[in-house]
């Protein structure tokens, strides 16, 4: 869509646009050249300037065994992380839409979990989920380590996905229950009357209406769980990627590399590895799913 | 409601205290470990029931984290980033929207695409833009010739570093774009037979229209700075400049004692609560950001 009354053209728009382009070619568009620069370069390690190696950064990063476990945890995070989030703001946001008396205060307060920072929600929850004290302490007391993060690597995943999942189900549930009242009345009155009760209408009219939304959240949920500032922030502060290293997450992992292991080069390629991992994932949803997505 | 069907009502209710325990339970869980002693905060079971000490575990946090000079620092960051955002996001939305030069969707494309990486995955190159300003002119200038400059240029500790990489993406600016292309044109036109010119439009007319624009954009912005972890984990070196979010980690329990989290409790609780408030008050603005932002 044009506006059709413009202003001529001339300094202003240049004006009022320059200092938002200054900032993004400064931040954004010279560290993305520089990310793709360095990730097929390498600083010589007797100085001079940085030599090409082509796709020697990329082959370091694919033999190291602990990288392909860091693309598969990140794999499992991403996607339980988000199912799981979309799940449960979808069954919220169907309970909310009912109208039932009593019901707007869950729809103010749902959405609380999702201002909370990931590392300080990671931190309370290092205390509520600890195996010897708060919620599980019981539970381990009948079964010895039947829960116990700190030492079994797939419980400290368990633990960092319940907090990405706590996060982000209020966030979920804002965007599906704004799509559930985007649906037109009548098609659940008229499913109503065909004698369908509210089971039967949220599985065969709201839900199929929602796709869009649901679509829509299943491609940011994925890239959050992959790059978001949160992924990196939770596993810092709840798990700091162990024990065993069980939990470092690619986004975790190429902190780690840049600035432990101060290896620029192979943070990049992994960089690299992981924008091409989110584009791969993107376009797959977008072709696949978008297809059985019926906008209106 | 359409019809009342009394066992799908049930559910319905046991759903949304369902949901109620499972998000609002953890802050349940906090205050009431927040307000325990040292011996109650460590018994087994975990009592839910809030005790007296809430203020004194509350003083020791504020002290362990330094949270005086943490919390405002973060909050100095989070009203600098709110305020930069919204100016530029204004700004760069006008020139797309109101004007036909012919750069318009040149802007418009090298701002949309700041949405796609976000600073997880740019951060190393950032970080050595924001350690040296002139490290993007140095690299252009050795291409170009053996000249080389040693000044350099460095935002690490200062509110700059803490900021600036986090205003330069185009968060902002599709919301105001999208309020921007629901105004009529009728209005436009009508400043300009007025005499103002864009200037005046834009100050007269835009930012007063978009005040609910600019309340959404505030409650996530302030959110976004406020929960900032990484950034100013590699910004800030020196304790004046470090941030809420930081302090965390001086909060954990040392190891060799009785583990105290009813301190580390409170002092999560205090750092919660600023963008808490925030969402609490600009709640409605909040979500009507979110979901018309497209993010």
């Amino acid at each position: 869509m044009e506006k059709r009354a413009v202003f001529r053209s001339g300094w202003v728009p240049l004006a009022f646009a320059l200092p938002q382009l200054v900032l993004i070619l400064l931040f954004f568009y010279w560290p993305v050249a520089a990310v793709v620069d360095w990730a097929f370069t390498l600083e010589p390690p007797f100085g001079g300037p940085a030599a090409f190696v082509g796709f020697a950064n990329f082959r370091d990063a694919f033999a190291d065994p602990f990288y392909w476990d860091s693309v598969l945890v990140s794999l499992v995070f991403a996607t339980v992380g988000a199912l799981s989030a979309i799940l449960i703001g979808l069954v919220l946001a169907l309970a909310v839409d009912r109208h039932l008396p009593g019901t707007g205060l869950f729809r103010v307060i749902y959405i609380l979990p999702f201002a909370v920072a990931g590392p300080a929600a990671g931190m309370a929850f290092r205390f509520i989920l600890a195996p010897e004290r708060g919620l599980a302490a019981s539970l381990n007391a009948l079964w010895p380590d039947v829960w116990n993060p700190a030492k079994y690597g797939d419980h400290a995943l368990v633990l960092i996905i319940i907090i990405f999942v706590w996060k982000w189900s209020g966030y979920t549930f804002i965007f599906l229950l704004a799509g559930l009242q985007s649906v037109p009345r009548s098609l659940s009155e008229a499913a109503a009357m065909d004698g369908a009760g509210p089971f039967r209408r949220a599985v065969d009219v709201q839900i199929p209406l929602l796709a869009p939304t649901l679509f829509f959240l299943l491609v940011t949920m994925m890239t959050e769980g992959f790059v978001g500032s949160d992924t990196f922030g939770i596993v810092h502060a709840v798990t700091a990627g162990g024990p065993n290293r069980a939990t470092e997450l690619m986004v975790f992992r190429i902190v780690d590399e840049a600035f432990h292991g101060l290896n620029y080069s192979g943070a990049s390629a992994q960089s690299i590895i992981l924008i091409g991992l989110i584009m791969i994932f993107t376009f797959i949803q977008f072709r696949f799913i978008e297809k059985r997505v019926h906008y209106k | 409601m359409i019809q009342r069907t009394p066992l799908a009502d049930a559910v319905t209710y046991a759903i949304l205290m369902a949901g109620f325990l499972l998000l609002i339970g953890p802050f349940l869980m906090i205050i009431a470990g927040a307000s325990q002693s040292l011996q109650q905060v460590n018994s087994i079971p975990f009592s839910f029931l809030p005790q007296d000490q809430f203020l004194v575990n509350v003083q020791e946090a504020w002290r362990r984290g330094d949270l005086g000079t943490a919390m405002t620092n973060s909050l100095v960051m989070a009203i600098i980033v709110v305020l930069g955002k919204i100016a530029l996001s204004a700004m760069t939305a006008f020139a797309i929207v109101f004007f036909r030069s012919p750069a318009r969707h040149l802007f418009f494309w090298s701002v949309f695409i700041t949405l796609m990486l976000p600073l997880e995955v740019r951060v190393v190159p950032t970080y050595a833009v924001a350690a040296d300003l002139l490290a993007p002119v140095k690299s252009l200038l050795s291409l170009v010739s053996s000249v080389q400059i040693s000044v350099e240029w460095n935002l690490l500790n200062s509110y700059a570093g803490l900021t600036l990489p986090l205003v330069a993406t185009a968060t902002g600016t599709f919301l105001y774009r999208q309020f921007f292309m629901t105004l009529p044109d009728e209005l436009a036109e009508a400043a300009r037979m007025d005499g103002s010119g864009p200037v005046r439009f834009f100050f007269d007319m835009l930012l007063p229209l978009s005040r609910t624009n600019m309340l959404a954009l505030a409650a996530i912005m302030f959110v976004y700075a406020w929960n900032q972890y990484l950034w100013p984990l590699l910004m800030v070196t020196e304790p004046p400049y470090k941030t809420a979010m930081m302090s965390l980690r001086s909060l954990l329990p040392r190891e060799d004692a009785t583990p105290d989290w009813n301190v580390t409790l409170a002092g999560s609780l205090l750092i919660m609560i600023p963008p808490l408030i925030v969402v609490g008050i600009l709640q409605r603005w909040f979500v009507r950001g979110l979901v018309s932002s497209d993010k």
